[in-house]
């Protein structure tokens, strides 16, 4: 018997994001969520050994400990309950929290899932409280980020237009998702470019929407994914990385938490070239010029040439390297499930289960989150058969 | 490390203080059963829900906790009941339910099997004892809330299946049955205290006659069957909520918001790695060692990146566009976040000089300007990105 239980994800369930999901509490927005990755996996409440859930923090939405609340809806009476939180990559930390108890046999079917309701919170101002004896000076994530945006364009010398094709190939490949938050079937990359200046170098266009949804994944041991109806996804590597926000040398472009975590996820799963053996990546994008910077972070290009993946389609849907086929942060962005969304898209793409946005015989994908500012990251890499032990 | 400060540590500065409220209106989608419980207390019912095993679980869930179905099967329970357990809360506080010191209840809602949380109008704490009965006292406006419920009120030979006061269409409404409620209460606290003083001041509201076959058993009160429709359903509440924290400092940033004070600009290095931290925090946060070397930086500095804000901020009083800028003071190893000014924003550039603008009374710089300088080479600055 191999030393670790080998990890399968045998269900997968979203939501439907939109803006506002004023019909349902938050307890029945995650609960469409679990029903729909219990339906994937053929298995019920009961067959659930323990629960582990995501979301981002609890300022957003101002419900302390969510995960008391939602309970009796994840079925979770009398099994344990376990709340992950690390900012915006919480559903990949989740995710692999989830895994870990699968990999260690302490649990055999284990839910997880992460959540956000947007409508029904305040990030914005969650995210820029005053604090006295400090100047005011920002509110929300885009003007945190848009001048690191600044110094990779700066660094690698990209043209300014590599952002707008970034959201235009993410926009276009959310209207192959049902599940996507934005459908905007006129996009065209004039009116990507032509959209206003909100944080200069970013534009409307190339941020993320604020989403209301759920995700939810059922992992299993090796003995329930013979008894999956639909093809398991395998977990061939999954890893965590932390740094402090800001510290003498940090750098904000290319993070070297990022790094280690890319590098441990590829020496677990064996990849040493990810460029060439990855088949698609789901990448946490919330404006798109991190495109091209995590593609350099992750290692799929070298440093200063990752933009040069972008501009000539390599990360479109029909390129060798698609990255976001599901339309990515950049079409849905229910901030606390976004991290487990790219984690399951990368489990549908090898399972061959992603409808129009599939990658044609994708075998192996990696799932990609981060969080906080540029301090967390967790991924993982799945692939189509079992990992070689 | 040792507890004993090293030599030539700076002493303690005196840390300032000040009041920080951390307030959000909350908004909350109800669901189906939520909707129906709000919307019915706004009516005057008080609904639950039966679970698969046939307990009534009041205030409803939309999970079965023990199957984890959806359960929706609604029913109309008393709005008199019984204390299952109590606090006393001498001291109430902003947003409770009521002013005056009270008891915090559980009550068990005639025909209900779990205990609703909720406010207990009674005098004192003498007057409150677990198994005394307490009914409903609506507010006068009601719009589909838990605090449609104003509080409980002692309710002593109330039998099950009857009483509710307030809401303003009865004789007396809430406020004079607020006297009433005290007076029962405290006769029974005292005199009685096994709910059979039966005074005159407790005959008042629907009461069941006690010699009306099934009165005073639980059955005269079963939970009846409810569709949970109302017109003009409540979908939605506002939840707001408020967190008051006396903020203080602590000693690193204190040393630095005194020294701008001073107009001065200081940071501390660390022993280990020798960078220099600005604004301080009192360790290295990749070394791990406390910082207590203190270092005069700037005030001129560099920009080392920026972006220009084109969003007016509802909370910040800063005309759109304006620049946010990342400045490597001379002396500091990373940078600090500033505005800037006395430029147009669009000219703004990397390696742009700048120095501190100070006003008066300003606690810190208002912003910074260009010094005139040459622009700083990229590679001064690249690794402060
Ligand atoms: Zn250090």
């Amino acid at each position: 018997m191999p030393a670790k239980e080998p990890v399968a994800v045998v269900g997968v369930g979203q939501t439907k994001h939109v803006a506002a999901r004023r019909d349902v509490s938050i307890a029945g927005l995650v609960r469409e969520a679990a029903r729909r990755a219990l339906d994937d996996a053929a298995l019920d409440w009961a067959d659930i050994d323990a629960v582990v859930i995501g979301k981002a923090p609890d300022f957003f939405e101002g419900v302390m400990m969510p995960e008391l609340y939602l309970a009796d809806a994840l079925g979770a009476v009398g099994k344990p309950l376990l709340r992950v939180h690390t900012a915006g990559s919480v559903g990949g930390s989740t995710a692999l929290v989830a895994a870990g108890l699968v990999a260690a046999r302490v649990h055999r079917t284990v839910l997880t899932l992460a959540f956000e309701k947007q409508s029904e919170s305040n990030a914005m101002w969650g995210l820029s409280l005053p604090v006295p004896f400090q100047q005011p000076l920002l509110a929300g994530a885009g003007g945190f980020f848009a001048p690191h945006v600044r110094a990779y364009i700066r660094r690698s010398g990209a043209p300014g237009t590599v952002g707008s094709l970034v959201a235009y190939k993410d926009r276009r490949n959310a209207l192959r998702n049902p599940y996507a938050h934005l459908h905007e079937h006129g996009i065209t990359l004039e009116k990507v470019q032509s959209s206003p200046m909100l944080w200069d170098p970013i534009r409307y266009s190339e941020t993320c929407p604020s989403s209301d949804g759920a995700c939810a994944m059922v992992l299993a041991d090796r003995a329930g994914a013979s008894r999956a109806p639909y093809p398991p996804a395998w977990v061939h590597g999954g890893a965590m990385r932390s740094e402090p926000t800001l510290f003498a040398g940090k750098d904000f472009v290319s993070p070297q938490a990022g790094k280690d975590c890319a590098a441990d996820v590829y020496r677990q799963a064996g990849i040493t070239d990810p460029r060439r053996e990855i088949d698609a990546v789901e990448m946490y994008v919330p404006f798109s010029w991190y495109e091209p910077m995590w593609l350099e972070n992750l290692g799929f290009a070298a440093e200063g040439e990752g933009w040069k993946l972008t501009e000539s389609g390599v990360t479109e849907l029909g390129g060798d390297l698609p990255v976001n086929p599901s339309g990515g942060v950049l079409s849905t962005n229910p901030i606390g499930a976004s991290g487990m969304i790219r984690f399951a898209e990368a489990v549908l793409q090898v399972r061959d289960r992603a409808g129009a946005h599939q990658v044609a015989g994708a075998r192996k994908a990696l799932g990609h989150a981060y969080g906080g500012g540029s301090q967390f990251f967790s991924m993982w890499l799945v692939g189509a058969g079992p990992p070689e032990t | 490390m040792s507890a004993t400060p090293a030599s030539g540590a700076p002493s303690a500065p005196e840390v300032p203080r000040a009041p920080l409220v951390v307030e959000f209106p909350f908004t909350r989608s109800l669901g189906p059963v939520q909707s129906a419980f709000l919307t019915g207390l706004r009516e005057r019912t008080v609904l639950g829900v039966r679970t698969a095993g046939g307990r009534v679980l009041v205030p409803p869930v939309e999970y079965d906790p023990e199957t984890s179905e959806e359960i929706g099967d609604l029913v109309q329970v008393g709005t008199a009941g019984t204390v299952t357990t109590w606090a006393w809360n001498p001291d109430p506080r902003r947003g409770q339910p009521l002013r005056t010191p009270f008891a915090w209840v559980l009550v068990r809602l005639d025909g209900a099997d779990t205990g609703l949380l909720h406010a207990l109008d009674a005098p004192g704490p003498d007057a409150v004892r677990t198994g005394m009965r307490v009914r409903v006292r609506w507010a006068q406006d009601r719009g589909g809330a838990i605090t449609d419920i104003a509080c409980f009120e002692p309710y002593e030979n109330g039998d099950e299946g009857g009483g509710e006061s307030g809401g303003g269409n009865r004789e007396g409404g809430g406020g004079n049955r607020h006297t009433a409620g005290h007076a029962a209460g405290h006769a029974a606290g005292h005199a009685a205290g096994h709910g059979k003083a039966g005074g005159p001041a407790n005959g008042e509201g629907r009461r069941v006659d006690p010699a009306a076959p099934g009165a005073g058993r639980r059955a005269a009160a079963g939970p009846r069957p409810h569709s949970g429709a109302f017109d003009d359903p409540v979908t939605g509440v506002v939840a707001p909520a408020r967190l008051d924290y006396t903020y203080t400092p602590g000693r690193a940033q204190s040393r630095f918001i005194n020294a701008l004070a001073e107009r001065r600009i200081t940071g501390e290095r660390c022993p280990s790695c020798r960078k220099v931290y600005v604004p301080p925090r009192g360790a290295c946060p990749t070394c791990g060692v406390a910082t207590s070397e203190q270092v005069g930086v700037g005030p001129r500095g560099t920009v080392t990146t920026f972006c220009i804000v084109n969003i007016k901020a509802k909370n910040l009083d800063i005309e759109v566009p304006y620049v946010y800028a990342h400045i490597a003071l001379d002396g500091a190893d990373l940078p600090l976040h500033a505005r800037i000014a006395g430029i147009p924003y669009d000219r703004v550039r990397m390696g742009l000089r700048v120095e501190p603008v100070w006003t008066q009374g300003g606690r810190h710089p208002d912003h910074y300007r260009p010094t005139g300088e040459p622009d700083a080479d990229y590679d001064t600055y690249r690794e402060l990105l």
